[in-house]
């Protein structure tokens, strides 16, 4: 099925989706930034960039996803 | 646009426009168009949050590669400046890192970071009771090994490692320990 072909209720199932990704993602991220702070503060930094490259594979599905959002809207 | 979007705007309780109240059919909002909006707008917003959040990792990155790095040796004091029980600041690694060095016996020399790990205020010696007192928000640490005893910090105090050489107090190191 085309995106032009997607009645808007459709449409309203994909966005209720993909913002729950987005928020799992994001509360995932916040999770992250919280314990690799404390842990950097703690004198452990081996954390340190393992927890940046998960944030930002996280950023990258959010990125994607806003980017599925966009077509859909087109 | 499609032609679902065309038609008539949908209605909270599913009625037609007809068996609407007069003040819902002179504004007559179409409350599924409107929830898309606002979710695809708030999807945006998180993916930006997303984004600062990817960024706060980065800056952290950058921070320990600069904190990774050994601090240099610096003269503290010499011994005969302290009596036993006494404590004085100084400020090490740099002159932004207020710091205490206590003196506990003839021979035994402690200095720890004086900004409490709860919110960084400066920290006090109250060595009578053999702790460190930080009056911002009631905070405690034991004296000997700087780990919290009362209040909000739960990690110790940054250790300052040392080394005495003729008489004279070297700061050599900073220990950051976790809870």
């Amino acid at each position: 099925m085309t995106n032009s072909r997607r009645t808007r209720s459709q449409r309203l199932s994909i966005i209720y989706g993909i913002l729950s990704i987005v928020v799992v993602l994001v509360v995932m991220q916040l999770w992250l930034l919280t314990a690799t702070m404390n842990a950097f503060l703690g004198g452990n930094h081996t954390v340190v960039v393992p927890a940046a490259l998960a944030s930002i594979a996280c950023l990258g599905l959010n990125a994607g996803l806003l980017r599925y959002l966009v077509v859909l809207d087109r | 646009m499609n032609g679902k979007d065309l038609q008539a705007p949908a209605f909270p309780d599913g009625r037609l426009e007809r068996d609407q109240p007069k003040w819902r059919r002179d504004f007559p909002i179409d409350v599924e168009a409107d929830e898309y909006g606002a979710r695809r707008d708030f999807t945006k917003f998180l993916v930006l949050t997303s984004l600062a959040f990817a960024c706060g990792q980065i800056w952290i990155v950058f921070l320990s590669l600069f904190r990774g790095r050994q601090p240099a040796e610096q003269r503290i004091a010499a011994i005969t400046d302290l009596e036993i029980g006494e404590a004085v600041s100084f400020h090490y690694p740099t002159d932004r890192d207020p710091c205490l060095l206590i003196r506990q016996s003839d021979d035994v020399f402690l200095a720890y970071s004086s900004q409490c790990t709860h919110l960084m205020c400066p920290v006090r010696p109250d060595l009578a009771h053999n702790r460190l007192h930080c009056p911002c928000h009631e905070g405690y640490f034991d004296a000997t090994t700087g780990q919290p005893t009362a209040g909000p910090p739960r990690r110790p105090l940054p250790r300052i490692h040392l080394r005495i050489d003729r008489g004279i107090v070297y700061a050599t190191d900073v220990e950051e320990r976790a809870s």
